[in-house]
């Protein structure tokens, strides 16, 4: 089992991330049950009758926790600045767009409007569309997030992204997909229970090149 | 209540002499048959949620089909299922098992008292816990079913008929929620009070075992957090009936209110069950390893610390709901540095085995799973913590691994331990050792192929509460299905296993081994009472002379001392 296709330009970082994470808290866990493993073995009570007594001042066994405690809380700051990082570019630095759509969920659907060729929102060549997101690979776009009923969650597994989309609100994010990936397609889940019909909420990522996108558009726009 | 307890309450509520099975069994104000009622019952609860897993693993299995059992899931259907399940386990099973059953049972008898301050408040703690699960069990059989929109119940789904679809199975949840709250709060005055002052002569606050102090601190926590979220599921109701709007944005309201109301309730809650587990444990552990519990202090203190630090991390469930994205970075900091003293109690307890003298008895392997097992959600829970991984591994299957490599161990696995640990005291006789070790090895076995294959489902992207993937092609290579028939598999292994459990436990209860006062030759005071304790437990109130752990006390012969006996 593997990570989904990473084709955002953050992907990259948040399975950094992960594996970050993974190779730090592994290090401990496998550590923790090991000592905890031989403990069993060496002081089961056919080896060792009588027991130990200690109280828990003691210096020989307190420094090994000492020591650990530390070291934990060391890893801690490096997994808090790694995330930090991850999400700061990802959620709360947007850079600059270069096209922004409009992502509307409702029960149980997605509906997508692109920017025709003039490159704005609510203008008449825009281009609504239901489940199928168009996108051209290597554009800055933005999204305005928003939902006509209940809490839903625009979930791209492929961009590593997900927000909750709140309705009442308009929730502003963005992504970027790497070049290389055009032509091909990705799923959109809805990642929010959001009723009986949220198993089949599912949309689908078209990724175009710039020459596709605007074939496309010359096409749907109007 | 006020006039009895002017004249003594507990003399006035019973006399502990000869009663009558009804007055015995059903309206008793014995802690010890409250103990059992709420024990049964959660039992019987997890039968139920077992079986909503069993239906709704075998639908993700081989979707579509009939479910032995069940039938045809629907997708409404389905998300009652999961929904259900997670309330089930979490309200019904590991608040009444851990904290009500367990500190029912041990508070009176470790304390060395004769009952609960209240013990009526005990009893109707229990009646409005069973009349809340009539009405959650009901709520399946009203027009349009139980309640789907998960466990969470995030508004405007569970506030509004129109969305959820369920008109009378929301308003059903909500009840039964509000009302299981006003139970464990009632429960909670009880053992907060009577660990304040019931206490033996000569108990100081480091003479009361940790188990006591778990609960008592759980009981706290739960107090105070439950306030905001008992408010919030009236507004939800007030939202359901009559259309007030508290969480509708059309009017004004705001959805996201209740999850900061359920979420600051939701985090502290995990800690609320954890803390009792891990008393259950430190009680095993110490006794099955001859050993003082390593650093007595430090494990309070480190509880007292996980506790407060627990009330100030419940937006890390919220990382990519709609909040600040600026707040985020407080959450992830709170919630990794909970990772330290969590970290710091399983270390506490590995300390404790060195030097042992370790026999692997049922509940012994019991309590040492819990420590192996959490640790693994424990660690887990680290990249759930750390916003940046979140934004990908929120609401995914991980989440849902991680939950159960913490919730599995608090509620079945130190349940069992705590069980079968106690059990001889609850009811004079000895479970099967051996039946006990074939369920142990199996149940354990089971659960790690269930939830090591759902979380590599997870890291490949899969969703929750999906009843059928076929419209996420991702999620449909051949390999993700394989997993999916594992786990299910594996579910169905480890509920079977569960029937070896039910067969010892109850032909033990009529035909067991005789057990004697202190099997175990532990050292705390319910075991210087008959097994089982008679009403009142104790023939002459004891007097405490020294800590709960005293095993292997250099200079004695004997490796145990328990802690009302005056020779020094």
């Amino acid at each position: 089992m593997d990570f989904p296709e990473a084709i955002s330009t953050y992907a990259a970082d948040v399975d950094g991330l992960i594996i970050l994470i993974a190779v730090l808290v592994g290090f401990w866990f496998f550590l923790a049950e090991g000592v905890f493993f031989l403990l069993l073995f060496k002081y089961r009570a056919s080896a060792n009758p009588r027991a130990g007594y200690y109280i828990g001042k003691e210096k020989e066994v307190k420094k090994w926790i000492q020591t650990s405690h530390i070291l934990v809380l060391l890893c801690d700051v490096f997994i808090i600045v790694g995330a930090i990082r991850v999400w700061y570019d990802i959620k709360q630095d947007l850079p600059a767009a270069d096209r922004t759509i409009r992502v509307v969920s409702q029960q149980w659907s997605w509906t997508f409007v692109h920017p025709g060729a003039d490159g704005k929102l609510d203008t008449a060549d825009d281009v609504t569309i239901t489940d199928n997101l168009f996108v051209e690979e290597g554009v800055t776009y933005h999204f305005e997030l928003t939902s006509k009923d209940v809490v839903h969650c625009f979930s791209v597994p492929a961009f590593r992204l997900k927000q909750d989309a709140v309705p009442g609100r308009t929730i502003k994010g963005w992504f970027k997909v790497l070049d290389g990936f055009a032509g091909k397609q990705y799923d959109i889940q809805c990642a929010e229970m959001c009723g009986i019909g949220h198993g089949v909420m599912s949309g689908k990522l078209k990724v175009h090149s710039k020459e596709q996108h605007a074939a496309w558009l010359a096409e749907n726009g109007k | 209540m006020t006039d009895t307890a002017a004249i003594s309450p507990h003399e006035a509520a019973h006399d502990h002499g000869p009663q009558g099975f009804a007055s015995k069994y059903l309206f008793s104000t014995d802690h010890k048959v409250i103990a059992m009622q709420y024990l049964f019952t959660g039992m019987l609860m997890a039968l139920v949620g077992g079986f909503f897993a069993y239906v709704f693993r075998m639908q993700l299995a081989y979707p579509g089909e009939p479910v032995p059992g069940f039938g045809v899931v629907s997708a409404g259907e389905y998300n009652a299922l999961v929904t259900q399940h997670g309330t089930i386990m979490i309200f019904w099973v590991a608040m009444p098992v851990l904290i009500a059953a367990f500190g029912n049972f041990l508070i009176p008898l470790m304390i060395g008292c004769d009952d609960m301050v209240f013990p009526r408040i005990n009893r109707l703690s229990f009646q409005i816990f069973f009349a809340s699960a009539v009405v959650l069990m009901a709520s399946w059989f009203v027009p349009g079913g139980a309640f789907g929109g998960a466990w969470t119940a995030y508004p405007p789904l569970s506030s509004a008929a129109e969305y959820s679809l369920t008109p009378l199975g929301s308003i059903l949840w909500v009840l039964a929620v509000a009302l299981e709250f006003v139970a464990f709060l009632l429960g909670g005055i009880n053992f907060i009070t009577t660990t304040m002052n019931s206490r033996a002569p000569g108990m100081k606050a480091r003479d009361i075992p940790m188990i006591v102090w778990m609960i008592v601190i759980a009981s706290i926590m739960f107090m105070l957090s439950v306030g905001p979220l008992v408010a919030g599921a009236f507004m939800l109701l007030f939202d359901q009936v009559v259309q007030s709007g508290f969480y509708d944005p059309r009017v004004g309201g705001d959805p996201l209110l209740w999850q900061h109301l359920f979420w600051f309730f939701g985090h502290p809650e995990v800690y609320v069950v954890l803390l009792p587990a891990m008393g259950v444990v430190a009680e095993v552990i110490t006794t099955f390893s001859r050993k003082k519990l390593f650093a007595y202090d430090t494990v309070l203190y480190t509880a007292v610390a996980t506790g407060v630090l627990s009330f100030f991390v419940w937006a890390h469930h919220q990382f990519v709901a709609g909040i600040d994205p600026r707040a985020a970075n407080i959450f992830t900091v709170t919630t990794v540095l909970i990772s330290i003293p969590i970290a710091e109690l399983v270390f506490v307890f590995i300390a404790t085995l060195f030097k042992g003298s370790i026999s692997f008895t049922v509940p012994m392997l019991w309590g040492l799973a819990f420590i192996a097992e959490f640790l693994f959600g424990g660690v887990t829970g680290i990249f759930l913590g750390s916003s940046g991984s979140d934004i990908y591994l929120h609401d995914t299957y991980f989440v849902l691994s991680h939950f159960h490599y913490t919730f599995f161990p608090i509620s079945i696995i130190a349940v069992f331990a705590g069980v079968t640990y106690w059990f001889p005291k609850m009811f004079g006789r000895h479970l099967s050792e051996g039946l006990g070790k074939v369920h142990f090895w199996l149940t354990i076995i089971s659960f790690n192929v269930v939830f090591v294959p759902l979380m590599l489902l997870g890291l490949a992207g899969q969703h929750r509460r999906i009843f059928n993937y076929n419209q996420f092609d991702e999620l449909m290579a051949p390999g993700m299905q394989t997993l999916r028939v594992v786990a299910t598999i594996a579910t169905i292994v480890m509920l079977l296993a569960q029937i070896i459990f039910l067969y010892n436990f109850f032909a033990s209860i009529r035909k067991g081994r005789k057990a004697e006062m202190n099997p175990f030759k532990a050292n705390t005071l319910e075991w210087t009472v008959p097994s089982p304790p008679p009403h009142g437990n104790f023939a002459e109130l004891p007097t405490v002379y020294r800590g709960p752990y005293e095993f292997s006390s250099p200079g004695r012969e004997e490796d145990y001392w328990v802690q009302s006996d005056p020779d020094s």
